[in-house]
């Protein structure tokens, strides 16, 4: 992982770096929080967030439990919608459109906005089903070969396809807790989303699980923005190219990974990268 | 002295043990000056098992071959010309009267001397087996409790040991119900063999024609006994149950699972909940009353003949009755199906009738089918909708617009009014009964195998 080595601005949230990783522009803003204000019930969970997110980026959420972070990236592509006393507030645009208006279509939202979840969830289908899911429910195949490309396609840049291409038929939930999570990044690449959120992928895996799935997280870079929650701040520092720290409800600061790592502009990040709470 | 007195003597003595093993314990403690094993309380309740369990179990065991011993000892006293020439049934009626006669109970006719004679002998007997009972209890009592009480040391186990006997009791009573399965089912098997004494199985199990004739019309004409028209009928009114609670129990699970807000589910649960709670008796007047008219007006206005009482109207109203079965285990099912699941499927962009669909479904049918297969299970053994509303007509026929009659109907009507408990009318009743337990047995076990093997998915 290149990290920049060069100081940046200490203004938190917008941070134009020039040169990240090599051959990467990152000063296109692909989605953009403004003021996200989350309620559970009569509880509220995040106090009021700015955040830019760039293209091709891979910008990781740290922070100790309860601290929202999750929360917002669920607010990302609307899957807080899925719980009843969830409300949310502000405006998140994505390509400059806001995804919480009222005529936006939640279903496509996904579409382009995929996620992977801390625990792998595949469905108990074949592995094969598990992938040609998301496509066959977009209609992005109009043939079996179309389909079989995909497919085989999303598993290669999972980095599964080898593992798995002669078990095809068998089913998704035999596989072991790491191929399960790639799996799960399979199929959420074969709708070819732009963005791809990701909810503590590693924590219900062994080292090894996690090294794959960490390098894999570097080449999807590549093509995909990605933003991941992680508690595992090694994790972040390996991965991320920027990193946004969360305290209690509230963004704290956000900065390249090597700034926040080495030079935190607030206190609190100070203490909580130094181990002195989280 | 009578049984209810002795058990309650047993009961006050028990309680004595206890406290006397609870202060012998104290007193052990305070001489040896150690701390004991157990807690006194577990002393106290060792002892009171001691001094009670084997005074029970003879007790139980006295009052089960007493009886039978003393009936044998009457009879052998019998004169013997009294006896020569009785078959079993008209020496256990004999018997029967002697009895009544020895506990001071009238019987019809006043009795014969030489019936006195036994019942003066047989009173007799029953007074020494009395004290006798009452005599070795008390030894077993005295001997448990100080037996028990002289082995309260601080080395007894005395919790330990109180924990097996729990263990033992926990047993018995799973023991219960086990039993009473068996021993159902070997009872009905005894009286089925009996029947096919009568009729050849062949003839029972393959007969086209169900025509019994009445037990009093003589041992000339002994009628049909052909299984097939009831078991078509049964399978006729369960299948067009089924086919309304199966759907219709689905989307209400479906609905209340995944669609309804909370206070709605929380009200509509219950209510839904109640239908099962209805008596069969009232649904059955209710398919008579409203449903079976209704439903041949209905034909009428369509051209088509129904008659009130149908193979329709009784399944139409019994697939509402067990609507509620299907909808509150398909609920529960649905709703084991991990959040992670739907999740995963709403995050690639399915909707939410996709997800269920596609996802939740699916993962959930081995657990869904099990209840179906209950549903199933529980149509087939239904009775009183059958009895009023399916029109008692044990034909073989193809139109569930007719009146047709089940196996349960069936049973109803051979066990009910005067009859001779030898014949094939009334015994068929057994082997009709072991039928229906063999097929709802059938569909428990494979619906149990089903939901085992759903159940292992997530765990």
């Amino acid at each position: 992982m290149n990290i920049p080595a060069q100081p940046m601005a200490t203004s938190s949230v917008s941070v134009g770096s020039g040169e990240s990783r090599v051959s990467k522009a990152k000063d296109k803003v692909k989605m953009n929080a403004q003021d996200v204000k989350v309620f559970y019930g009569d509880a509220q969970a995040i106090n009021g967030i700015d955040l830019d997110i760039y293209e091709n980026e891979v910008l990781a959420f740290i922070g100790p439990s309860g601290c929202g972070k999750s929360t917002f990236l669920r607010c990302l592509n609307r899957m807080n919608d899925t719980i009843d006393i969830c409300r949310v507030e502000g405006k998140i645009t994505l390509d400059q459109n806001d995804i919480y208006a009222p005529d936006r279509d939640v279903v496509l939202l996904r579409a382009q906005v995929g996620i992977v979840f801390q625990k792998p969830n595949p469905f108990p289908k074949s592995i094969y089903e598990n992938i040609a899911y998301g496509p066959r429910l977009h209609g992005l195949a109009r043939r079996k070969a179309e389909l079989d490309d995909i497919v085989e396609s999303s598993l290669r840049r999972a980095g599964l396809w080898e593992e798995v291409k002669d078990r095809l038929d068998k089913p998704g939930t035999g596989l072991s807790g790491g191929q399960q999570q790639r799996l799960c990044i399979a199929r959420t690449v074969a709708v070819s989303p732009d963005i791809i959120l990701m909810d503590e992928p590693c924590s219900a895996l062994d080292p090894i699980a996690t090294a794959k799935v960490e390098q894999l997280i570097d080449e999807l870079s590549e093509s995909y923005t990605i933003v991941m929650v992680t508690h595992n701040m090694q994790q972040a520092a390996r991965v991320a190219d920027r990193t946004a720290f969360f305290h209690m409800g509230d963004l704290v600061e956000v900065d390249t990974t090597d700034q926040i790592f080495t030079n935190p502009q607030d206190q609190r990040t100070h203490d909580y990268i130094t181990g002195r709470f989280g | 002295m009578s049984n209810l007195a002795l058990i309650a003597t047993l009961l006050v003595m028990m309680a004595l043990a206890y406290h006397l093993g609870l202060t012998r314990s104290r007193a052990v403690a305070a001489e040896h000056d150690v701390r004991m094993h157990s807690r006194p309380g577990y002393y106290g309740v060792l002892v009171a098992l001691w001094c009670g369990l084997p005074a029970l179990a003879i007790f139980l065991l006295w009052s089960f071959l007493a009886p039978q011993l003393i009936d044998m000892l009457v009879t052998q006293q019998l004169p013997a010309d009294l006896v020569a020439g009785l078959s079993d049934r008209e020496l256990q009626t004999l018997l029967r009267r002697v009895t009544a006669l020895a506990n001071e109970q009238g019987v019809s006719g006043g009795g014969s001397p030489e019936e006195l004679a036994a019942a003066g002998h047989m009173a007799r007997l029953q007074t020494i087996e009395n004290f006798s009972l009452v005599a070795l209890m008390a030894v077993l009592v005295v001997v448990g409790l100080i037996f028990a009480r002289r082995r309260i040391s601080p080395n007894w186990r005395a919790r330990n040991q109180v924990e097996r006997v729990i263990m033992f009791a926990l047993a018995a009573s799973s023991a219960v119900a086990i039993f009473t399965t068996i021993g159902i089912v070997l009872s009905m098997l005894g009286e089925a063999l009996r029947f096919f004494s009568f009729i050849s199985p062949a003839e029972f199990f393959f007969g086209t024609v169900w025509n019994p004739r009445f037990s009093t019309a003589g041992a000339s004409s002994q009628g049909d006994f052909g299984l097939l028209p009831l078991l078509w009928g049964t399978m006729m009114v369960s299948t067009i149950a089924l086919l309304v609670a199966i759907p219709v129990g689905l989307m209400t699970a479906i609905y209340m699972a995944e669609y309804a807000p909370p206070w709605l589910r929380n009200v509509a649960k219950p209510v839904i909940e109640i239908l099962a709670g209805i008596p069969t008796i009232v649904y059955g007047f209710f398919a008579l009353i409203v449903v079976g008219p209704f439903l041949s007006s209905v034909g009428d206005l369509i051209g088509i003949n129904i008659r009130t009482t149908s193979a329709l109207t009784a399944g139409l109203v019994m697939g509402i009755m067990i609507i509620p079965f299907v909808s509150s285990l398909s609920d529960d099912i649905i709703t084991q199906v991990p959040k992670s699941l739907r999740d995963g499927a709403l995050g690639l962009g399915a909707t939410k009738s996709e997800t269920i669909r596609q996802v939740v479904l699916p993962a959930a049918l081995p657990g869904i089918v099990g209840a179906f297969l209950l549903a199933a299970s529980r149509a087939i053994g239904e009775t009183m909708i059958v009895v009023l509303a399916a029109g008692n007509n044990p034909v073989l026929h193809a139109n569930p617009f007719e009146a047709v009659s089940t196996i349960t109907v069936t049973i109803v009507n051979q066990l009910t009014g005067d009859m001779d408990f030898a014949s094939p009318q009334s015994l068929v009743a057994f082997a009709l009964g072991l039928t229906l337990f063999v097929i709802t047995l059938g569909l428990n076990v494979i619906a149990l195998v089903v939901v085992r093997k759903y159940r292992q998915q997530y765990e």
